[in-house]
């Protein structure tokens, strides 16, 4: 790699000889009825054929501004690219300024020169078209060939990019297809024709971890096929150290930090990556010790509250988390079993079921976090939800504090929701947006009785304990970022003083380093209140962060679980040791070291004709605490 | 976790401070729109002569004959002409805008608000009551409205009364599927989730989470309900079902205007420009209102 990165535009459209794309002074603005917002300010990078640049930050940083400009897609979103210079090598080694190219040129050049893949391959595919049809067309438009010709090159791409029965596949429509497949598809319609600079826009987010590692791989063997340059953006710094060459840190429109992948990680200068860096869960951090322990957070200027300092502990903030209380379990879960009709033909009759919880059991002590870990559809959220009863269960036991949830009558059943709160993955969708904050945190304790002016103290209080203020309860939804957002839905779930909170993904679709702040916060309220978690989630480095017991759910059961040190230390499934294979680890040092043999295959589904029950058996102890599965679940025996 | 266009222009638009409630959120798209801002000024124009009608008009509306000036043209003495019973336009109108602005408000009142309920219960419970409610609405909206009103009349009577009762009956299915429409998307809506998960009970899911969120829809239809709830009304009575004569109704206007139409054309014109310009004034201030609460029109 050169040592210079082209700091200023050269005089004239020239590009040392391996570059693909030089981008210099880029600037891109948002113009909207009350502001102008620059949200990516005098970018400069570049890109070396068959070379990987991973554009790294969180939301808001511009990154993925930066990959529409370079599409020239900016202007759909109210973007217009202020300045800058972006010089592209066509394939015809001409070289062109993407910045003020004609939209014909534009036109010819996407898809087929520049290519892009996008985080969300549902509504990227148009549903009304096969997947080969959507593939053939990008060759048609841009190769001219015929209708045959394009097919059967579409059939090529489908095996290149490894799908399973891939004539079938070309035939199929995108609903058809599963999220992992979908993004196959994707990726073989942008790189179709061949193109010189593949953009990749979060192209995993919306994945498993286990498909993400296939995706991963396939994009890295394809680059080395075909020696493209890939610019790749995400939020992942796992991610990152998976794929990435070269490494472009961003933070609110300004580049902070570039430099070779390895370099970046071992040693990072700026304060924000060091800060970024620190925040991401890494699997294997919590080696050698049973309990749960917060996040170090190093980044002072960049938090989201000042409050939020004031409401850390600094004696405590290290201190592991043993908050578990002896006695009786306080939530007993007894072979629950929770499925869904799938009805369909001319009567409307069930003809299949969503097994979603099979027969599952486990205890929830006292001040103790259990985690709840899987891939999308193993049902580890409808678990959460039988428990609130949220989705009825058909049969099983769900005791809390000596009752049976699943019996009580409705007066009893408001009662007993005092008890058990919810917290949700998108904190948006949770809270009414027409309502203030500060209404949605006291709407608990008045629809519980408690008088409008208690209620309105304790909201104050709720309000400074997850550290924000007051007066911010007069604000509604729309005005707070996605952690503050959080903090909110955590408030209300405190309102009544539950005993147990449900956390379904919680902290998942909020940035690594506010996920570290609102991990702390629920550590910190967890040793103040003795508050019981179940902690759902699919993220392996989190949990292991934050839980003391894990149990891990595939296809509906429980197929391991026990405390967490030996779950990670030592699993028992072969499950468990897939997910944990496929979890990227922020090191590009160990990117390579890693068992591939076991990412394969698709992730089954738990929908079952009539009359056709899962193999359920009871788990076998392994070690104090800790079950397995012993019978098949899935295709995969112990 | 994406920053597209959208988000990162909403994330720097909260920053200004000042609360933004959904209300001046509301106002501040709504007063962008010039054509319907003045299409409220008329209406509110319209509600306010309508209301001070019998003080402001310059004569009695029913009991003033003018006979010299039978059919007469506008003139200084009467602004919109003379009708063909010496009667003054402008009196009429103003007068008459009394009557087709009540039966039109209250017509929709009683359509929307059952309609609503219906809508409201249907939607969020389903099943059989939900079944009932949307094949009545099917059998409802297989007539057209001004046969079914048309049939209401007939069988109760023609009077005013009646007019209001048969219109609202048409109104019903339209407010019951549209909300009944919105019930479904928001009983899915994580945050009426999060309600139940708090222990609320349904009413309270219902009245405080469900209904405003769909308010906004039912507003805008109740504004372009009303140009055709006031047109309905009028054709009624036009058709001689509704308002009997002397009422000043706009409709039984025209009705008493169809002989002299030719030979002095502004006992026809005025009255259905004042039925034209209303409806048109309702219909352009719901379109105006629609794209002021419609949260996805937030661009530009």
């Amino acid at each position: 790699m050169p040592p210079s990165a082209s700091p200023s535009p050269p005089p004239s459209p020239i590009l040392p000889d391996r570059r693909i794309l030089s981008v210099s002074d880029l600037s891109v603005r948002f113009t909207t009825s009350e502001r102008t917002v620059e949200a990516v300010r005098h970018l400069s990078f570049h890109v070396e054929a068959g070379e990987t640049l991973a554009i790294v930050g969180e939301s808001g940083s511009g990154k993925s501004v930066t990959s529409l400009a370079l599409m020239r897609l900016v202007a759909h979103g109210g973007g217009t690219i202020a300045s800058g210079r972006m010089l592209f090598r066509r394939r015809s080694g001409a070289i062109l300024d993407l910045a003020d190219a004609s939209n014909a040129e534009m036109r010819a050049l996407r898809g087929a020169e520049l290519a892009m893949i996008f985080q969300e391959p549902m509504t990227s595919l148009n549903p009304v078209f096969t997947a080969g049809e959507q593939i053939a067309e990008s060759i048609r438009v841009h190769q001219g060939k015929g209708h045959g010709a394009a097919r059967a090159e579409a059939l090529r791409m489908l095996d290149l990019v490894r799908i399973p029965e891939a004539r079938n596949v070309l035939t199929r429509f995108p609903h058809q297809l599963s999220g992992g497949m979908r993004q196959r598809v994707m990726i073989a319609m942008a790189l179709a024709c061949r193109p010189q600079l593949l953009i990749a826009d979060e192209p995993t987010t919306a994945l498993d971890v286990t498909i993400q590692a296939q995706i991963l791989e396939l994009i890295r063997s394809l680059q080395d096929e075909m020696k493209m340059g890939v610019v790749f953006i995400t939020h992942d710094m796992g991610v990152v150290a998976e794929v990435a060459d070269r490494v472009l840190v961003m933070f609110r429109g300004d580049k902070v930090e570039e430099g070779a992948a390895p370099a970046l990680f071992a040693a990072p200068r700026h304060a924000y990556t060091q800060a970024l860096l620190a925040a991401v869960p890494r699997l294997g951090a919590m080696a050698g010790s049973d309990l749960p322990r917060k996040f170090d957070l190093l980044r002072p200027e960049a938090t989201e509250t000042p409050a939020v300092a004031a409401t850390q502990d600094a004696a405590q903030d290290h201190a592991a988390q043993d908050t578990r209380r002896p006695g009786p379990p306080i939530l007993r879960v007894r072979d629950l079993v929770t499925r869904f009709d799938i009805r369909g033909g001319l009567l409307n009759r069930v003809r299949r079921r969503v097994h979603a919880v099979e027969r599952i059991s486990f205890d929830l002590a006292s001040g103790e976090t259990l985690a709840l870990v899987g891939e999308s559809g193993c049902g580890k959220s409808t678990t959460g939800r039988s428990l609130l009863r949220l989705v009825e269960s058909q049969s099983g036991l769900i005791e809390f504090a000596g009752e049976n949830i699943r019996d009580l009558p409705p007066n009893k059943l408001q009662a007993l929701r005092k008890n058990i709160q919810f917290i949700f993955q998108d904190p948006y969708a949770s809270l009414d947006p027409r309502l203030t904050v500060g209404f949605s945190i006291m709407e608990p304790l008045l629809v519980h009785g408690t008088p409008r002016r208690e209620a309105e103290a304790r909201v104050a209080w709720l309000l400074e304990r997850v550290g924000l203020t007051p007066a911010q309860g007069l604000r509604y939804p729309h005005e707070f970022s996605g952690g503050q957002r959080q903090r909110i839905a955590i408030a209300r779930a405190l309102a009544l003083n539950p005993k147990v909170i449900v956390a379904d993904e919680a902290v998942s679709a909020l940035d690594v380093s506010i996920q570290a702040q609102i991990v702390n916060l629920m550590l910190d309220l967890q040793r103040e209140l003795g508050l019981s978690y179940l902690f759902i989630s699919h993220d392996m480095a989190v949990v292991e962060r934050v839980s003391h017991r894990v149990a891990v759910m595939f296809l509906g059961q429980i197929v391991e679980i026990g405390p967490r040190r030996a779950i990670f230390e030592n699993p028992q499934h072969p499950y468990t040791r897939k997910l944990m294979a496929a979890v990227p680890v922020a090191d590009p040092e160990r990117r390579h070291a890693k068992p591939r043999g076991l990412l394969t295959g698709e992730i089954p589904s738990p929908v079952r004709a009539l009359g056709d029950e899962p193999e359920v058996a009871p788990l076998v102890e392994v070690g104090p605490g800790h079950w397995t599965a012993r019978h098949t679940v899935g295709g995969l025996a112990a | 976790m994406t920053d597209t266009a959208p988000a990162a222009t909403r994330a720097v638009a909260a920053l200004p401070s000042g609360v933004r409630t959904p209300w001046s959120e509301f106002w501040r798209k709504f007063r962008r729109q010039p054509v319907a801002v003045l299409a409220l000024a008329f209406v509110v124009v319209l509600v306010a002569l309508a209301i001070l009608a019998p003080w402001i008009a310059p004569y009695d509306a029913e009991n003033f004959f003018d006979y010299d000036r039978l059919n007469e043209g506008p003139s200084l003495a009467h602004w919109l002409g003379v009708d063909p019973l010496g009667r003054d336009i402008l009196s009429r109108i103003l007068v008459g805008g009394r009557i087709s602005l009540a039966t039109g408000f209250l017509s929709v009142a009683i359509g929307g608000l059952v309609g609503t309920v219906l809508g409201l219960l249907a939607g969020y419970y389903e099943g059989w009551w939900d079944r009932i409610v949307m094949r009545l609405s099917d059998v409802l909206f297989a007539f057209p409205g001004i046969l079914l009103a048309l049939g209401v009349v007939a069988i109760l009577g023609s009077s005013l009364v009646n007019v209001v009762v048969a219109v609202s009956v048409f109104s019903v299915p339209a407010f019951a599927r549209l909300v009944r429409g919105n019930t479904l998307v928001l009983k899915r809506a994580t945050y009426v989730e999060a309600a139940r998960s708090i222990g609320a009970s349904d009413r309270t899911i219902l009245l405080r989470h469900i209904l405003p969120g769909t308010v906004s829809s039912i507003v805008v239809y109740v504004t372009m309900r009303l140009g055709t709830s006031i047109i309905t009304a009028a054709s009624l009575s036009f058709l001689g079902m509704g308002a009997q004569p002397p009422t000043p109704e706009w409709g039984a206007m025209l009705n008493d205007a169809r002989a002299d139409m030719v030979s002095s054309p502004h006992v026809a014109i005025f009255p259905s420009l004042a039925i034209f310009l209303t409806v048109l004034a309702f219909n352009l201030l719901g379109d105006g209102l629609r794209d002021a609460l419609d949260p996805k029109l937030d661009r530009a």
